[in-house]
């Protein structure tokens, strides 16, 4: 097999890493420009996409057959083959192993944001910009945005997205004598006190098993523990004072039990939620589908709210979850690669679908303001209009969170330390004290120069 | 594929001088039998050899995230001798063998003398039942007993309830390791009872006539002429427990999800090696752990063999 991209790489060894994933892309493919920073131009997308292409997708989003029927029909002359290689650290394990034996790797990806940045790391993403992509900054929410955007490059195109909020039964919390959901973290904590004395129910579940749900927390306090600037150079600072102060709060309800911290997402858990073991969740924008799947018994008990706040009168949200559409570097086909990828999370149609059938909860600005989208009236909140509340709560994440280009070994060291730690109730401080020294370990024995 | 055909043919061609003066017909009836052989050892060859090959190829390298691959000699098996979460898998595996090991062996050995005997009524249905149990896939009877031992709605948990004790968390720290181990045996009894089963139909009819005269008891009977006389049958259990007892994975991987604190990265070392080359990214020194653990098995299966047979030269 030819493979020009080797050679053009090796060469320009040494020159910056947006020259170089940018030669490596435009020697992928010959319909691609010759000079990087060229953009495409419409002829060369028109005739990319009139030109019989086989592309094939990695995703595990559910029936996303319907939205490629849509796109293969709009684009006769391509088709896509749809592929479930399974979901999260399956998934990447399968795209890594393709891309390291250099056959098989598919031309676009999901790829959930905490995990793009491994994957820039490789050289393994197309850098979208040349493409057209940094035309798109506007229409996605900016922080979303941000997640897929680094300085000129943009490296994937945001699908969904779980900016946070605060899940809970309104009928336990009544009858807890806790009428509104509670507005800052201090009232969060009376609330969760009066919730366990009056019901015995938990008002929320911290678990031990999800750094992502901590890390969506840390995220709204505003901490920034990861940082990476695209090159050798990481940042780590899980141990910081804001983030203890963040964990030094859970730490207290947990010790005086008022905040359960069973691992979720197992049947275990779903038990729980079904029978009042749980009085709320602070959760993701994509939980509130998944309760009615899994909760289908409580519908009509449930409300919806943002979530606590730190200061009395702000309005700040984290984010958990959520995935974007990525184009792998070793595709042969990058414009039409790069179309799918755009088309299905911006074509009006598309995000359209994933919202409304799908139940993603949509990053593009186009599905978040209409009103067809955040009118709905969700019968399993009472009636309540979970996605107008959602929407608003996502444009009140931090715009800045970067993170690690090693987020599956960070997470799996979580849950070997500051997880364990919460599970048995211990000194949470002391928990990212060790795990700030193994990822710092880690990260040196991995040749990053690491900063504190 | 390639690489094995030259092999292969050499073998084939290097009986041919021996066999020269032999008939036509033997000539024929070894290519036939080199014939049949083939496949397996192209398959052998390509799915175990090369891959074995490859992994210790691997394992003397050492790839970091910045910098890439450098030879790195046997530094992965210095680090992983040193290593506390290896080491503590070892250890781990080492307890469960002395504990689950003798007592799920007794009791297969006590299932099938008990079969045998001829005493138990419906001793077909019985022996089917107690072999259910392998039947089941390793990975649903973890998922299955992780559900009765959940500590929230689990049914050993309500059992205790309705008695208003409390019950004991079966998924902590201190108690998975037993009872992952009730699990394996669970799993297993009925296929160890089976091969000892076996053996015993194999024992010819006279000796226990001879013993009947002798006035031996059923539970002599049992004790000197049924034990010795399936020792290899017993030893051979005892090898296949060591082996699948260091490589315990399913039962880590799946109880992980219901009990993650209990279950660490290097809980087995099958599970340790999984997660480093899977989630740590470092195939390197997953392939030096692999290799190890590989040693340790062949070690001590050694040792049970060699014990075995000193035994039995003894009892014989």
């Amino acid at each position: 097999m030819y493979h020009p991209s080797r050679a053009t790489a090796g060469a320009l060894a040494g020159a910056s890493m947006i020259a170089l994933l940018a030669a490596g892309c435009s020697a992928g493919g010959g319909e691609a420009p010759a000079a990087a920073q060229d953009a495409v131009t419409q002829e060369q997308i028109d005739e990319a996409l009139s030109t019989p292409t086989e592309l094939t997708f990695w995703t595990w989003v559910p029936d996303i057959d319907k939205e490629i029927a849509l796109f293969e029909e709009q684009y006769p002359e391509i088709d896509v083959t749809v592929e479930n290689v399974g979901q999260g650290l399956e998934h990447y394990q399968k795209v890594r192993t393709a891309l390291q034996s250099g056959e098989g790797a598919p031309d676009v990806v999901q790829i959930e944001y905490q995990y793009l940045s491994s994957f820039t790391l490789t050289d393994s993403l197309l850098d979208l910009a040349p493409y057209g992509a940094a035309d798109l900054s506007g229409e996605y929410v900016d922080w979303a945005w941000n997640q897929v955007a680094d300085g000129e490059s943009v490296w994937a195109i945001p699908q969904d997205t779980g900016a946070m909020g605060n899940l809970y039964r309104k009928d336990i919390l009544d009858a807890a004598g806790v009428t509104e959901p509670p507005a800052t973290y201090e009232e969060y904590a009376e609330a969760a006190k009066k919730v366990k004395d009056e019901t015995g129910s938990y008002i929320s579940n911290l678990a031990s098993n999800d750094p992502a749900q901590v890390v969506g927390l840390l995220w709204q306090a505003g901490v920034k523990p990861f940082g990476y600037d695209g090159d050798k150079t990481v940042t780590i600072d899980v141990n910081s004072p804001e983030a203890k102060e963040v964990l030094a709060y859970w730490q207290q309800l947990i010790q005086d039990d008022l905040v359960s911290t069973d691992a979720d997402f197992n049947d275990a858990y779903y038990q729980g939620i079904v029978s009042d073991k749980y009085a709320g969740w602070l959760t993701a924008a994509w939980a509130p589908i998944f309760l009615q799947g899994t909760a289908a018994d409580t519908s009509g008990k449930w409300a919806a709210a943002p979530l606590p706040q730190w200061e009395e009168g702000e309005q700040v949200s984290g984010n958990w979850g959520g995935s974007s559409d990525a184009v792998l570097s070793s595709t042969e086909n990058p414009i039409a690669a790069y179309e799918l990828a755009k088309w299905i999370n911006n074509d009006p149609s598309s995000t359209t679908m994933f919202a409304n059938e799908q139940f993603l909860f949509p990053a593009a600005k186009n599905v978040l303001e209409s009103p067809e989208f955040t009118g709905q009236e969700v019968e399993f909140f009472g009636g309540q209009k979970v996605n107008e509340l959602f929407a608003e709560i996502s444009g009140t994440v931090d715009t800045e969170f970067p993170w690690l280009p090693f987020t599956e070994y960070a997470y799996s060291s979580f849950n070997e330390i500051v997880g364990t730690a919460i599970g048995e109730k211990g000194d949470l401080g002391a928990a990212l004290d060790a795990w700030q020294e193994d990822l710092v370990t880690y990260a040196e024995s991995q040749g990053f120069t690491v900063q504190q | 594929m390639t690489t094995t055909s030259p092999r292969v043919t050499a073998a084939r061609a290097h009986p041919a001088p021996r066999l020269r003066p032999a008939s036509r017909s033997t000539r024929n009836r070894n290519r036939a039998a080199y014939t049949l052989v083939l496949p397996f050892f192209v398959v052998f060859t390509a799915m175990l050899v090369v891959p074995l090959g490859y992994a210790a190829y691997l394992s003397l390298f050492k790839s970091q995230l910045i910098g890439g691959q450098v030879f790195a000699g046997l530094d992965n098996y210095v680090r992983a001798l040193t290593d506390p979460a290896f080491l503590g898998g070892v250890g781990r595996m080492a307890v469960f063998l002395t504990v689950q090991v003798p007592v799920m062996l007794g009791l297969a050995l006590f299932l099938a003398l008990a079969l045998d005997s001829g005493r138990a009524r419906g001793a077909k249905a019985l022996r089917l039942l107690y072999f259910m149990p392998y039947a089941v896939p390793g990975v649903v009877a973890t998922l299955m007993w992780g559900y009765l031992y959940g500590p929230d709605f689990g049914p050993i948990a309500q059992a205790f309830g309705a008695l208003d004790l409390t019950a004991p968390d079966l998924l902590s720290g201190r108690t998975i390791l037993f009872s992952m181990m009730n699990i394996v045996t669970w799993e297993f009894v009925g296929y160890n009872m089976i091969i000892m089963y076996a053996a015993l139909r194999s024992i010819p009819g006279e000796l226990y006539e001879a013993a009947e005269i002798d006035g031996a008891s059923q539970l002599r009977i049992a004790w000197s002429i049924k034990i010795p006389a399936i020792r290899p049958a017993i030893l051979l259990t005892v090898i296949f427990s060591v082996i699948g007892t260091f490589q315990l994975f399913n039962e880590p991987s799946l109880l992980d999800s219901i009990a993650p604190n209990a279950i660490s990265n290097g809980f087995t070392p099958n599970w340790y090696a999984y997660n480093i080359a899977f989630v740590n990214q470092d195939v390197n020194y997953a392939a030096a752990i692999a290799f190890l653990l590989g040693l340790v098995i062949a070690v001590v299966s050694y040792v049970v063999q060699l014990r075995g047979q000193s035994a039995q030269r003894k009892g014989s």
